[in-house]
């Protein structure tokens, strides 16, 4: 059974600390939710987790599988079993979805093994049919020129293709109409079942995605630590309740 | 003139060379013969270039060397790596050491009626009056008129492609120059004519033998374009990486005549490419297009030039370089907008990406406008790989540099996406991935 555990994290930008000692365990299997205020550091979590080179892991630990990301390369890291759906894909003219799949696949494979290019696209349509994505999206350039739902769609995509141990999922649902949620909702969820489920750190800011995947854990991060952690229902309570509600319950810890 | 300063003029390129070349080709035109000494004799006399020629701005001088070289000796077909085209039934010429070693003409049923694709010998001694005309026909003017000369005065053999008249060639035709064994000196030349409403896709293939032997690649191609036809001509240059090599096109379009040609450089140490489009007649429009892949300490040297000579031409350049390690790139362009050329449409542009620090591209675009109802635009830039899309694709698991070599075939994907067929558009694709693969 796969794990990830992040140990008393801190991050900075430049010599900003925005993490400042996050601890979470993300089992196989398991969706955590994070939620928590614009500019708290959710992103930043997950991007340095992948290892975007802007982000300095100034203290802690992240271990796969027991074994610490941090010195791999973001490629190394993404090959051993991590996956970002990033809050703002890029866009990248020129380059096919199919050829950098493609080229992702084939990175995974030993040296001087070749892709089997029919399994490889059998595989691609179906993943591709059940997110709903038509056809002809194979030959189009990444993300160029994808409307917001169809970039968050494609992310889904690559995670179906690439099937990872830990998923980084960063507001995979913002820009999504209530179709498309629960189209991907749906995809997301045919992959939580099965021995290979991977554990997913769900970012998200609203209860509408947590209605359709339901998280077995919720957590706030606010100020880049985790200050609360709860089932399902923390999730309604914030919904409910707002952040000012926790703010006045958090007041003398934080103060 | 003293005989140091002619061993300095000429290098390895003596009269007694050229005697010995010229003798090979003795069965020939004697018009040609005489052009082909005249040509020897502006080649010995010409300097070479100086740092004060404009035309050589930027450019390593220091390197371009014409000693070390030979005329080499045959080599057999069996001998090279060869290639196919890869498109059934095609026709396709190769050369190497500037001799015809093997040929598939064409299939007169299939290839389109009263094509001609021969040696340039046999078209001299066939079609005398057709070369004549059209055969390095146009004057050297971006600065290499010495090798351009050099070209002319040892070119012995090479490719002819006629299109008669209203005939569609349905394939597109193979020609391979190949160069074998060390400091072997190569002059290859391809010399395309298509008639009135005639239509033609020409692929030259530039290619040595041994990966480390060191050549001398001094070649040429004219594309004629009469009025109303159509040619798309490709050039994939792959010399060894110790070659210098030089090449000069001269494309003429004629009445609504449409030219495509597509540069990929791949090869050589220093590799100088000189293009020069002329836009004769109304309705012209001539397609400049080029690819470069630049890695170690190669030197590209690109020098264009879009004439228009009559209104309602269009010309569009666009030049993308791809520069790795220390590599260097020139590109210097002029649109040349004559008096009567109104509603000329002509646009350029030069694009860098660079993939290193150290890497240094250089650009100068330019304009000369006489008319006064006119639209031309010219730019170059230069930018760096994007972080965010190379983290992109490496969060995927993709390794560094297959990511780049990704990013390098997206930033090219505007020039690739305008070469209709799809083996040639596979074959190109391939050797940018080849050269890649073998850093
Ligand atoms: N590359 C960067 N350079 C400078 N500051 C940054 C950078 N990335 C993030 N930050 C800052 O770090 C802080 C945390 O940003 P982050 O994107 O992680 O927040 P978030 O919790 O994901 O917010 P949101 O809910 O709006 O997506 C913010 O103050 C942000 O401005
Ligand atoms: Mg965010």
């Amino acid at each position: 059974m796969s794990q990830l555990e992040i140990k008393d994290l801190h991050i900075s930008i430049g010599d900003k600390p925005i993490v400042r000692g996050l601890n979470l365990t993300i089992q196989q299997g398991k969706v955590h939710a994070i939620m928590g205020p614009n500019g708290t550091g959710k992103s930043t979590l997950a991007k340095a987790i992948a290892g975007h080179p802007d982000y300095t892991i100034t203290e802690g630990d992240v271990r796969l599988d027991g074994k610490s990301v941090l010195a791999m390369q973001p490629d190394e890291r993404a090959r051993s079993g991590l996956f970002l759906a990033f809050q703002y894909p890029s866009e990248i003219p020129g380059v096919s979805i199919a050829n950098s799949l493609r080229a992702a696949v084939q990175a995974r494979l030993a040296e001087g093994e070749e892709l089997d290019a029919t399994a490889y696209y059998k595989k691609l349509y179906a993943k591709m049919d059940l997110l709903k994505i038509d056809r002809k999206f194979t030959s189009r350039a990444v993300n160029d020129g994808f409307s917001g739902g169809e970039k968050k769609r494609c992310e889904i995509l690559q995670m179906a293709m690439l099937e990872p141990k830990i998923a980084l999922m960063d507001e995979t649902d913002s820009g999504l109409d209530i179709d498309a949620l629960r189209i991907v909702a749906d995809g997301v969820n045919a992959q939580r079942s099965g021995p290979s489920a991977p554990g997913i750190m769900l970012i998200t800011h609203y209860q509408r995605l947590l209605d359709y995947i339901v998280p077995d854990y919720v957590h706030v991060l606010w100020d880049g630590r985790i200050v609360k952690s709860g089932d399902k229902s923390l999730a309604l309570e914030l919904e409910a309740k707002g952040y000012d509600w926790l703010k006045q319950e958090l007041a003398p810890a934080t103060a | 003139m003293s005989v140091a300063s002619s061993t300095y003029l000429v290098g390895s390129f003596t009269p007694e060379a050229f005697e010995q070349s010229l003798a090979r080709c003795a069965h020939l035109p004697a018009w040609w013969l005489d052009r082909k000494r005249a040509a020897y004799a502006r080649f010995a006399a010409a300097p070479m270039p100086q740092r004060t020629n404009e035309g050589w701005r930027f450019s390593n001088l220091s390197t371009l060397t014409l000693d070390g070289f030979n005329l080499p000796a045959p080599v057999r077909f069996d001998q090279l790596a060869h290639r196919e085209l890869g498109v059934t039934g095609a026709g396709h010429l190769v050369f190497a050491n500037n001799r015809l070693v093997a040929a598939q003409p064409l299939d007169a049923s299939t290839a389109g009626a009263g094509i001609i694709f021969d040696t340039l010998q046999n078209a001299l001694l066939q079609h005398g009056d057709l070369v004549k005309s059209h055969l390095l026909a146009q004057p050297s003017k971006l600065g290499s008129d010495k090798f351009a000369a050099l070209h002319e005065a040892f070119l012995e053999d090479g490719a002819f492609i006629y299109v008669p008249k209203g005939v569609t060639a349905t394939l597109p035709v193979g020609v391979f120059h190949y160069a074998s064994g060390a400091g072997a000196a190569v002059f290859p030349h391809t010399l395309v004519i298509a008639g009135e409403n005639a239509k033609i896709t020409v692929a030259d293939f530039f290619r040595s033998e041994k990966p480390a032997e060191a050549h001398f690649a001094c070649g040429g191609n004219d594309l004629y374009a009469g009025h109303g036809a159509s040619v798309t001509y490709l050039a994939m240059q792959d010399w060894s990486r110790a070659t210098l090599s030089f090449q000069f096109n001269a494309t003429v379009a004629r009445r609504d005549a449409r030219v495509l040609s597509l540069n990929l450089h791949a090869g050589a140490r220093q590799a100088r490419h000189e293009s020069f489009s002329q836009l004769q007649a109304p309705g012209a429009h001539s397609e400049m297009l080029a690819l470069t892949v630049a890695h170690g300490t190669q030197e590209f040297d690109q020098r264009t030039l879009q004439i228009h000579q009559a209104p309602n031409t269009s010309s569009n350049l666009l030049y993308k370089n791809a520069l790795l390690d220390q590599a260097k790139t020139i590109f210097s362009g002029l649109i040349v907008v004559d008096a009567d050329a109104q509603k000329t449409d002509a646009y350029q542009s030069n694009r860098n990406l660079m993939l290193s620090d150290e890497a240094e591209a250089n650009s100068l675009p330019g304009l000369e406008i006489q008319a006064n109802d006119v639209r031309c635009t010219h730019g170059a830039t230069s930018s760096r790989i994007d972080r965010e899309q190379e983290f992109y694709l490496e969060s995927r698991g993709i390794r560094a540099a297959q990511a780049q070599e990704l990013l390098v075939f997206g930033f090219f994907e505007e020039v690739l996406g305008k070469l209709e067929h799809q083996e040639l558009h596979d074959r190109l694709t391939e050797i940018i991935r080849e050269k890649f693969r073998n850093q």
